[in-house]
């Protein structure tokens, strides 16, 4: 096949930008239909903060507070987010996370340190998703049932590790990282964390093959099959990345609480799937935006700071959470039927 | 029937979609008792306006009248409770239920208005079965234990279960074997004959000559021509209406065969077979040579294509691609060998429809494109854009959504996948299902020139003439056995149609 690109109507100097560039405009303009309109919540939300409680809201110790709680989440629903585009669901995040924050602070692992502490966290999360992965992709299991059994087991390794007891972290390079004088210009190295793993995932997402056989899996396995993708393997290692974020998700728990719990990341999996919901990702696989994904997390954890805030009670922040992934998913329903 | 009121009128219907006006003011009148075709090409707006008749779109504007009094088809329901139902071409049926609580789905016999009657139901459904002229099909077997052909029954027999007076009948025949069509030809002459009637949508012309009584033609939204006597008018004529031109089936012309036999065969299968499937198989395909399987729905010919192609396991036997064997049922293998498939099943089976064109035609080289993993999209959308000029796929714009493509055009996005990754076999399954006449002879011109181009093709096709006019060499199949092997201009449909049907493989 001759590779004859030379447009003939097209008479921009610049070869690639011609193609280039009417494309990468429309990709941004279709994404601010959804994005604005999620930023648009988020901008409200901070109206109503700042309305309603003007000196604690809008305070800097409140922000960099609100940022640090999003990035535990946060760091788990870029995992999610790819595992719901390629049409899966894994239910064992919020319990992945516990048994990585808790084999991590073990009084033998701390005795390896910042490294130990890391290194444990990662590996547990990645082993998780692993044995997710292969029961999913290789053992035919359904990822609802396969992570289902996850969430079961490793909350109950978590309790048996610890007993119920909280392990407290005796490593200071470890606690030093919640500490002020670890921020790098007022950011929390937690969000720089959370704001690394959103940028790698954007580009993993949307510019590696990686990220493209996602969403053709997600969006119809069989024809990926057929177009020689490898399904199965691909599929395992989406579960792999999911356990990964949760390895990461763990290490940044363990900075932030200075302990590890087995009741850590208590409904994660809820949350996680509720954010990459509003932010516009198919829960039937095929399509989802990290960006989405981010700002879901963001407008979840601010409401909770706001009625935090303002001393309203759980109860009425889970209704209001209700509330919104109901809003946004009939308000993607109607953008997405009239364009 | 001059005097009454017709049955069904339709007048001045519009429907806007977001960016397109699929229908434009079309009128339909339907008498009673009449067989009503509606022609056109796929996208002329033959789809919408039986929604807009079964109720599941509203129109923008326009009336409808019911036997001479207006009405609003609000839902599928109101045109249910009317007298109007709809046998769409995906059938609309639920797998897991069995066939009598398939077809009294909504209105099942109850006792005390809660009590479904089971027996009462088995019994009216095997009653309608029947009258379908299959009493074989057990009404209480699951629906998706059923072959193509009896859901197809069932989902009439649904129709029938209502108080029906207007049966529309999205291309029946397009899943049915000859036979089978025969019976379903005798079912719509019996409901005619019972004051019922039918509106008939189907590509095939002599269809439509035989049962049809008028035609109307559909093209860009509009009714170009209605009420035309569907036995008289002139073949030509209809077929311009539809397209403005005067062609059916255009073949391209065959290159000289000698050139073509000496080359050595890029894939040659051997003793392939699947138990239950097909029988022990063997072919070769050379570079330039298109190689035609022709038989009934059920005769094999999806399931060879898909074995080869790796996605189903054989029993016995193995496929070679330049002498040298693949790995048995794997894709990948097949792929990476340089085997592609367009397969019968475009949207389930090879297109990612929430995906634009470029995603779906580099969707099988992404690699090729891709340093570390990190795609090059400048070098992607080009090489896109080039495979789909070289297509001249419509619209030229390779950023669209796939699923905004005519049938035609997602077939060669589907082709244009496959030149992309260089392919050398090319593996077609009913490459013009859902493909209207117009754009079929494009198709088949694109397929020619891709052989002589030097790629082997393997096409499978239930439409006998089809092959008769692309394929250089055609193999005759008869229940997952090859009967006759002759190169095509020696063969012709007649002949074909014989050695399918009686199977005289000793000739």
């Amino acid at each position: 096949m001759t590779q004859n690109v030379s447009p003939p109507r097209d008479s921009a100097p610049k070869v690639p930008s011609a193609g280039e560039q009417p494309a990468w405009r429309a990709v941004l303009f279709r994404a601010d239909v959804r994005t604005l309109s999620l930023l648009g919540v988020l901008a409200v939300l901070i109206l109503i903060g700042g309305l309603t409680k003007p000196d604690q809201f809008l305070d800097t110790r409140n922000l960099q507070l609100v940022l640090t709680q999003a990035s535990v989440i946060g760091v788990v629903t870029v995992g999610m987010t790819f595992v719901i585009i390629s049409g899966g669901i894994d239910l064992s995040v919020g319990a992945i996370v516990a048994l990585a924050s808790v084999w991590a602070t073990t009084v033998a692992t701390q005795e390896y340190g910042f490294a130990g502490i890391l290194f444990t966290a990662v590996l547990v999360g990645l082993g998780c998703g692993l044995v997710n992965g292969v029961l999913i992709a290789y053992g035919g299991m359904v990822p609802f049932i396969a992570t289902l059994a996850m969430l079961a087991s490793a909350r109950g390794l978590a309790l048996q590790i610890t007993d119920g007891r909280t392990q407290i972290v005796t490593v200071d390079s470890v606690l030093d990282l919640g500490e002020r004088d670890a921020y790098v210009l007022g950011i929390p190295p937690l969000v720089l964390v959370f704001a690394a793993v959103t940028v790698v995932g954007w580009l993993v997402l949307n510019r590696t093959t990686f990220g493209r056989r996602s969403v053709a899996v997600g969006g119809n396995a069989e024809a990926a099959r057929l177009a020689g993708i490898d399904v199965r393997r691909q599929r395992l290692y989406l579960y792999l990345l999911s356990g990964l974020c949760c390895g990461i998700a763990a290490f940044l728990l363990i900075v932030l609480a200075g302990s590890g719990q087995n009741t850590n990341g208590n409904l994660y999996e809820l949350d996680a799937i509720a954010a990459a919901i509003i932010g516009g990702t198919l829960l039937t696989g095929g399509r989802g935006t990290i960006v989405g994904s981010v700002l879901g997390v963001l407008i979840f954890t601010t409401i909770t700071n706001i009625f935090a805030l303002n001393n309203l009670q759980t109860d009425v922040q889970q209704i209001a959470k209700g509330a919104i992934i109901v809003a946004a998913v009939l308000v993607q329903r109607r953008t997405a039927s009239t364009t | 029937m001059a005097p009454e009121p017709p049955l069904l009128s339709m007048s001045g219907i519009t429907k806007s979609f977001p960016g397109v006006r699929a229908l434009d003011g079309v009128d339909l009148d339907v008498q009673a008792g009449e067989v009503h075709c509606l022609l056109g090409q796929n996208g002329a707006g033959k789809s919408t306006l039986i929604k807009v008749l079964a109720g599941a779109h509203q129109p923008d504007t326009g009336t409808i009248s019911w036997r001479g009094e207006d009405v609003t088809l609000r839902s599928p329901i109101a045109a249910m409770r009317l007298g109007i139902a709809t046998i769409y071409q995906e059938l609309d049926l639920v797998e897991h239920l069995s066939v009598a609580e398939n077809v009294h789905l909504g209105h099942e016999p109850t006792t005390a208005g809660f009590v479904v009657r089971g027996r009462a139901a088995r019994a009216s459904t095997a009653e309608l079965l029947q009258r379908l002229g299959h009493p074989e099909i057990d009404p209480g077997r699951l629906v998706g234990d059923l072959s193509a052909a009896h859901q197809q029954i069932v989902s009439m027999a649904r129709a029938l279960s209502h108080d029906v007076r207007l049966i529309v009948m999205d291309e029946p025949s397009a899943a049915l074997d000859p036979d089978e069509v025969d019976n379903l030809f005798r079912i719509v002459g019996d409901l005619t004959a019972a004051g019922v009637a039918v509106v008939y949508i189907s590509h095939r012309l002599e269809e439509i000559r035989r049962i049809g009584d008028r035609v109307t033609v559909l093209k860009d939204g509009r009714a170009v021509a209605r009420g035309l006597p569907a036995k008289s008018t002139p073949t030509s004529e209809v077929v311009s209406l539809m397209t403005g031109r005067n062609v059916e089936y255009v073949f391209p012309p065959r290159p000289d065969t000698p050139r073509v036999a000496a080359a050595e065969p890029v894939l040659t299968v051997e003793n392939l077979s699947r138990r239950g499937e097909f029988a022990p198989l063997d072919l070769q395909v050379r570079p330039g040579e298109i190689v035609g399987l022709a038989g009934l729905v059920g005769s094999g010919r999806s399931e060879i294509l898909e074995t080869i192609y790796g996605a189903r396991k054989p029993d016995t036997g193995r496929v070679l691609v330049d002498g040298k064997p693949l790995r048995p049922g794997s894709v990948r293998a097949a792929v990476r060998a340089g085997l592609g498939l367009a397969p019968e099943e475009r949207k389930a089976q090879a297109l990612l429809m929430l995906e634009s064109v470029t995603r779906n035609v580099s969707v099988s080289s992404m690699s090729r494109f891709a340093r570390a993993g990190w795609i090059d999209r400048g070098a992607e959308l080009g090489a896109a854009r080039a495979a789909v000029r070289e297509l001249s796929l419509r619209p030229d714009n390779p950023d669209v959504p796939v699923r905004t493509l005519s049938g035609g055009n997602q077939q060669k996005a589907v082709l244009a996948r496959w030149l992309l990754r260089g392919c050398r076999v090319l593996l077609l399954d009913e490459p013009t299902r859902g493909v209207d006449v117009g754009a079929r002879a494009e198709l088949y011109a694109v397929v020619r020139r891709l052989a002589d181009e030097g790629l082997a093709v393997l096409l499978v096709s239930s439409e006998v003439p089809e092959v008769l006019g692309l394929a250089d060499r055609v193999l005759v199949l008869r229940e997952g056995s090859v009967v006759h092997t002759a190169p095509a201009r020696e063969l012709d449909e007649h002949r074909v149609l014989d050695l399918v049907m009686e199977g005289s493989p000793a000739s």
